[in-house]
């Protein structure tokens, strides 16, 4: 049987995995003739990580997905700087400017563009830039000078992960957000007021409930307030738009995205689409969770590996990543102590920065909030994924102190009870000290001979000579 | 005879100790510093206890009956030249031990390779050390646990270890990091965690992602030792990209560590300015064992650690020779001085040594679950020295089917252990007081462990016994020393040239108490107490980074098996428990089985501290007795494997198998927990 064609349009973080997910099945290239059409000039890299490019930890080099003899060492035709102009079905073919690519399936990995907001005289260029690509990291980065006036469009997880690492880099962030707390649609209204606290604290202007009217260039921004904010550069993070054109213009059912099925498949079965510009009803948007999962899933299929591997929807959290702050969000956020249903625990500690809520139903995790809580976050976060009943002490699980430390030390030898193991390594008891001082053995040292306490790893050596002048003052 | 100094009879520790007749005081050597744990106190115990086999057994009517020696040599050989010639010389296998001397290990692979001429020979290291050795191996060119003296820890800052316990198992090692700050990776909250400055708890086979996200965070944090990586290592981009996709909370969100606790774990070990990376069997225990240690190397690289004067990588080697024992040719595909059975070089230096044609030597054989496996199938006779894999082997419901299956099982020991139980022949033989020979420590370096007392009347050495039997089926006398002392000689000369090269120690310079530590590659060296400061044993003097990625357990709860199940050990029992559990003050502390639950989990089950529960998994049950303890993770059972009979913990463990080290998945597997019917 001979290898099937296969062109991925797009090489993001989709693509990318995706062409990574069929090597691993098909390392040789026996069952997939692989193509990939790129219309960036550079190589893949991870988007996720753009955040700590703008806070400063990583550079272009790091964050790169392939290297640049990827493409040679796994058998792929990788086309870079290449735009595709259409999609035609009935030849199976995939045009572009120069040339056609047959395909057996093709595979719409074409992500998501900026949106950008109805703004008069807010357009693309050296002063604004969306949050989406290297070069707009670096354009960013590079107006990020210490007391430079930025704006940011938009208080979700991006415009906040941009807006921390500007503020890390000492520019004079101001975040515009037309609702009335940050992160709406991952948050209650408690929890987004902490967060704006916590980042206000770290250098962050917000303005809610106001939109942008007029960009004045090199000025800053009028809002429909009336009011002005100055900036240098604006960052538009105002949301995506999935890119759908070559799927429209190729007759496949789109609805603010691709629709594709469990198999990823779109309205023609040999055309299939996954990650920011599809749409698949257990999916969120914007997360690359989703589109690596498919991306496995899709890879079976292709390649014939598992020709059953279906794809169900992702549960995703959300986590915000900003330096010093720990975000974590999942599942049903917005419930509230109305719901009779629900057991809903919440803590609110604004000053300190925390703000939890757990809610529970049937004693699993349904959904939950934990901000300045990392425990908490990491434990929950397995309550819900694993589907593990919740401890009974529900405040604890919040706090993320379900799991205590081991036994307390007591203050005085006096505490302990006489069948404390004193000494692990020779399994030796209070109660056996005690004996063994009432046999004689009057001090630390003929403690040690006697019972052999102490002469293992020696970390007992204290706690002895605490109970040896106990016993030697009573 | 007056008192001894020797070495503690168990883990890889091997504190000195003084033996007066059976009266065991510490001593002070480097490794122990004066220390001993309550196995090592007791350790005497044993050498009078009516426990010990004094005569060799035959199973007649199915009974094991004392014969005589001559008898019972007779018959096994018999039966060993039936099966050779019957089935072929494959048809006969050898299962070994990490407790073995090295001069027992020796012998032991030249008397698979040339008396019997078997290519199926390995051994209970294989359930121990082979991912870690495979690991280092492939980074370092070369495997030695400890690539550095034990005491250079104590001029640690940071120290991490990957689930290792040795709190517990190997109690006088704490105090060489007193004076570290310890990171402490391990699902359960052990007594070394406790010690911890930070304890993670990752979900059980979740240690490799844990791995890299921790090195994300050194990269992402601008900790990468640049030069270092460009200098000494190989490989850094390509297991980068991989690394790359595992930022914190994404890692979080697979391991249930939180992404602040990674990163201060690695800027913890960042800001040290010396730190050691070390791991244990409960990393490397799994299917991925291979590739989550290499995930542990990988950070040390990033951090610039390995083969840099006071800060380093290794792991702690378990069993008293697990170091040595995995040298010397009683692995499936090694030849003595840790050299490659597939090497014609290494093949043409061995046969020299001993005296046969190159091509007369077999290829690799089946690794040990695979050997085990195949017992009653093509393999018709199994003799085993030194272990007692009824307990110890995964799924060990099926190794004793697989047992009775044999035309001919023999066991030598000192005990009648759980195997031996089963066999058709036992040979009684010395144990460690009883008899001469070296070690290899934990650290590389080679001791002697001299003897103290004598064995009782009706023991003969394991080396004789391999003499007696390849006598009679048509071996030359003179190829099978059977004097300890004589036979190292061999292993130097086998050795040298080797990594593991031995042939510039002997029993002399021992004896002066010189501290050898491998290679010793003349008389006059002085051996290598810390490798790697000019460069790794690969041809470049690179150290490779490696591409692994995260893949998780074998096997994941579902519905029917909500549960994880961890297995290890405790501080009172050493390994199958065939030598502690004879020892009355160990079982005191410790009588028997138990299973450490989480208070709701138990409760869930409907079961409270001291009921007795049914563990079960896909491949069998054990009943132990329910421990709850409220800093267990809710989804996880832990559970040591030293008890015998429905008490095995390895009844119901994964024998999944590394692709790398063929070692089973002994720390992870789905079960259920259920009340036990009275």
């Amino acid at each position: 049987m001979s290898a099937r064609n296969v062109v991925i349009i797009g090489y993001g973080m989709a693509g990318a995995r995706l062409a990574d997910e069929i090597r691993r099945r098909d390392p040789e290239g026996d069952r997939v003739r692989l193509t990939v059409l790129g219309e960036e000039p550079h190589p893949a890299y991870n988007r996720v990580l753009l955040s700590t490019v703008v806070a400063g930890g990583m550079n272009a080099d790091t964050v790169r997905l392939h290297d640049s003899e990827w493409a040679a060492q796994t058998q792929v035709d990788l086309r870079l700087g290449t735009r595709v102009t259409q999609i035609d079905p009935a030849r199976r073919l995939v045009r572009t400017e120069t040339e056609d690519f047959p395909y057996d399936s093709v595979v719409l990995a074409t992500g998501a563009a900026p949106w950008m907001p109805p703004v008069e005289g807010l357009e693309l260029g050296p002063e604004v830039v969306a949050f989406r690509t290297l070069d707009d990291c670096a354009r960013i980065v590079d107006a990020a000078r210490p007391g430079a006036p930025v704006a940011v469009l938009g208080g979700g997880l991006l415009g906040l992960e941009a807006a921390r690492g500007l503020a890390g880099r000492g520019a004079n962030v101001t975040v515009v957000h037309p609702q009335p707390h940050v992160l709406e649609r991952q948050l209650d209204s408690g929890a987004g007021r902490v967060l704006a606290r916590r980042l206000a604290e770290l250098g962050v202007t917000f303005r809610f409930e106001v939109t942008a009217a007029r960009h004045l260039p090199g000025d800053g921004l009028k809002l429909d307030d009336g009011s002005f904010v100055p900036a240098d550069l604006v960052v538009v993070a105002a949301g995506v738009r999935p890119e759908t054109s070559l799927a429209e213009a190729a007759g496949l059912a789109v609805d603010r995205g691709i629709l594709v099925d469990d198999l990823l498949r779109t309205s023609d079965g040999r055309i299939h689409a996954l990650g920011d510009c599809a749409r698949h009803p257990g999916a969120p948007a914007g997360l690359v969770q989703p589109a690596w999962e498919q991306a496995a899933v899709l890879a079976d299929l292709l390649t014939g590996a598992d020709a059953t591997a279906r794809y169900r929807g992702t549960r995703t959290v959300t986590r915000l990543k900003a330096r010093d702050i720990d975000l974590a969000a999942l599942g049903e956020t917005q419930v509230t102590s109305e719901d009779a249903a629900a057991e809903v625990v919440t803590f609110d500690d604004p000053s300190g920065g925390r703000y939890g809520k757990l809610v529970v139903r049937g004693d699993r995790v349904t959904g939950a909030i934990l901000l300045g809580l990392p425990d908490a976050a990491a434990t929950v976060t397995q309550l819900h994924d694993r589907g593990t009943p919740v401890p009974e002490d529900r405040l604890a699980v919040l706090l993320g102190r379900a799991m205590p430390a081991g036994a307390p030390t007591a203050a005085s030898p006096a505490d302990l009870p006489a069948s404390t193991v004193i000494c692990r390594c020779n399994a030796v008891t209070k109660g056996r000290l005690i004996e063994a001082w009432r046999g004689g053995a009057t001090d630390a040292a003929a403690l040690a001979r006697t019972t052999r306490a102490t002469t293992g790893c020696g970390s007992c050596r204290d706690t002895v000579g605490a109970v040896a002048d106990w016993l030697a003052a009573q | 005879m007056p008192h001894v100094d020797t070495h503690c009879p168990y883990c890889a520790l091997q504190c000195g100790m003084r033996l007066d007749e059976t009266r065991v005081t510490p001593r002070n050597f480097p490794v122990n510093a004066g220390g001993l744990c309550q196995k090592g106190w007791t350790a005497g115990a044993l050498l009078k206890s009516g426990a010990r086999l004094t005569s060799p057994l035959l199973r007649r009517d199915g009974e094991l009956q004392p014969v005589s020696w001559g008898e019972a040599l007779d018959f096994v050989a018999d039966q060993l030249l039936a099966s050779r010639r019957e089935h072929g010389a494959d048809s006969v296998a050898v299962f070994g031990g990490g407790g073995l001397t090295n001069e027992k290990a020796y012998l032991l692979g030249k008397f698979a390779r040339v008396a019997l001429g078997t290519s199926q020979i390995d051994y209970n290291g294989r359930f121990c050390m082979s991912s870690a050795a495979a690991a280092g191996m492939r980074a370092f060119g070369v495997d030695r646990g400890l690539p550095f003296p034990v005491t250079d820890l104590a001029g640690a800052d940071v120290v991490l270890l990957a689930g290792a316990n040795p709190a517990e198992t190997m109690p006088p090692f704490m105090q060489h990091l007193d004076s570290a700050e310890l990171i402490v990776i391990d699902p359960r909250r052990t007594p070394t965690a406790e010690r911890a400055a930070l304890h993670l708890a990752p979900a059980p086979g979740t240690d490799l992602a844990l791995a890299l996200g921790i090195l994300h965070a050194v990269v992402a944090e601008g900790h990468l030792d640049k030069s270092y990586v460009d200098l000494r290592t190989a490989g850094f981009d390509e297991m980068w990209r991989i690394a790359a996709t595992w930022w914190p909370e994404r890692v979080e969100r697979v391991t249930g560590v939180s992404a602040a606790d990674q990163r201060q774990a690695a800027e913890m070990l960042a800001r040290a300015g010396n730190a050691y990376v070390l791991t244990g069997r409960g990393t490397e225990q799994h299917a991925s064992g291979t590739a989550t240690v290499g995930g542990w190397i990988n950070l040390a690289l990033a951090l610039g650690l390995p083969g840099r004067a006071g800060s380093g990588f290794g792991c702690l080697t378990g069993q008293g020779n697990g170091q040595g024992g995995r040298e010397h040719g009683q692995k499936a595909d090694q030849l003595p001085g840790y050299r490659k059975i597939d090497d014609p070089a290494a093949r043409a230096h061995v046969a020299e040594v001993w005296g046969v044609p190159a091509e007369s030597l077999p290829g690799p054989g089946r690794s040990a679950v695979e050997l085990l496996d195949e017992l009653g199938e093509s393999i018709k006779a199994l003799l085993v020295f030194g272990s007692n894999p009824v307990v110890s082997a995964p799924r060990s419901s099926r190794v004793q089917e697989r047992l009775a299956g044999l035309d001919l099982l023999v066991v030598a020991d000192f005990v009648l252990s759980e195997t031996a139980e089963l066999a058709d022949v036992v040979f009684p033989v010395p144990q460690w007081a009883e008899e001469e020979g070296t070690l290899t420590n934990l650290e590389g370096r080679v001791l002697l462990r001299q003897r103290s007392i004598d064995p009782p009347d009706g023991v003969r050495s394991d080396l004789s016994l391999l003499r007696d039997l390849a006598v009679r089926i048509g071996q030359p006398v003179e190829r099978f020393p059977d004097d300890a002392a004589e036979v190292f000689e061999e292993l130097r000369a086998a050795s040298k040239g080797g990594a593991a090269d031995y042939s510039g120690v002997t029993y002399q310079r021992l004896r002066s108490g010189e501290a050898l530590h491998w290679p010793v590659p003349d008389e006059a060296h002085p051996g290598t107490p810390r490798m790697f400061l000019d460069g790794f044993a690969h041809p470049d003097g690179r150290a490779r980074f490696a591409d692994v990625d995260h893949s998780g357990p074998a096997e994941l709860p579902d519905e029917v098996f909500p549960l994880q199940a961890t297995t290890g050990r405790v501080l009172q029992h050493y390994q199958s428990g065939a030598q502690t559990r004879r020892i009355a003050e160990l079982t005191a502390v410790v009588p028997e089985v138990f299973v450490e639950v989480h208070p709701d989990t138990a409760a869930r089950s409907g079961l409270a501290d001291g009921d007795r529960a049914v563990v079960r998994s896909r491949r069998g049950e054990t009943v132990a007795q329910v421990r709850c303890v409220p800093s267990m993770r809710a989804d996880l059972v832990f559970m040591p494997f030293h008890f015998p009979g429905a008490a095995r913990a390895n009844l119901v463990t994964n024998p999944a198998l590394d692709p790398v080290s063929r070692m089973p998945e002994f720390k992870v597997c789905a079960v259920s927990l259920a009340r036990a019917e009275a």
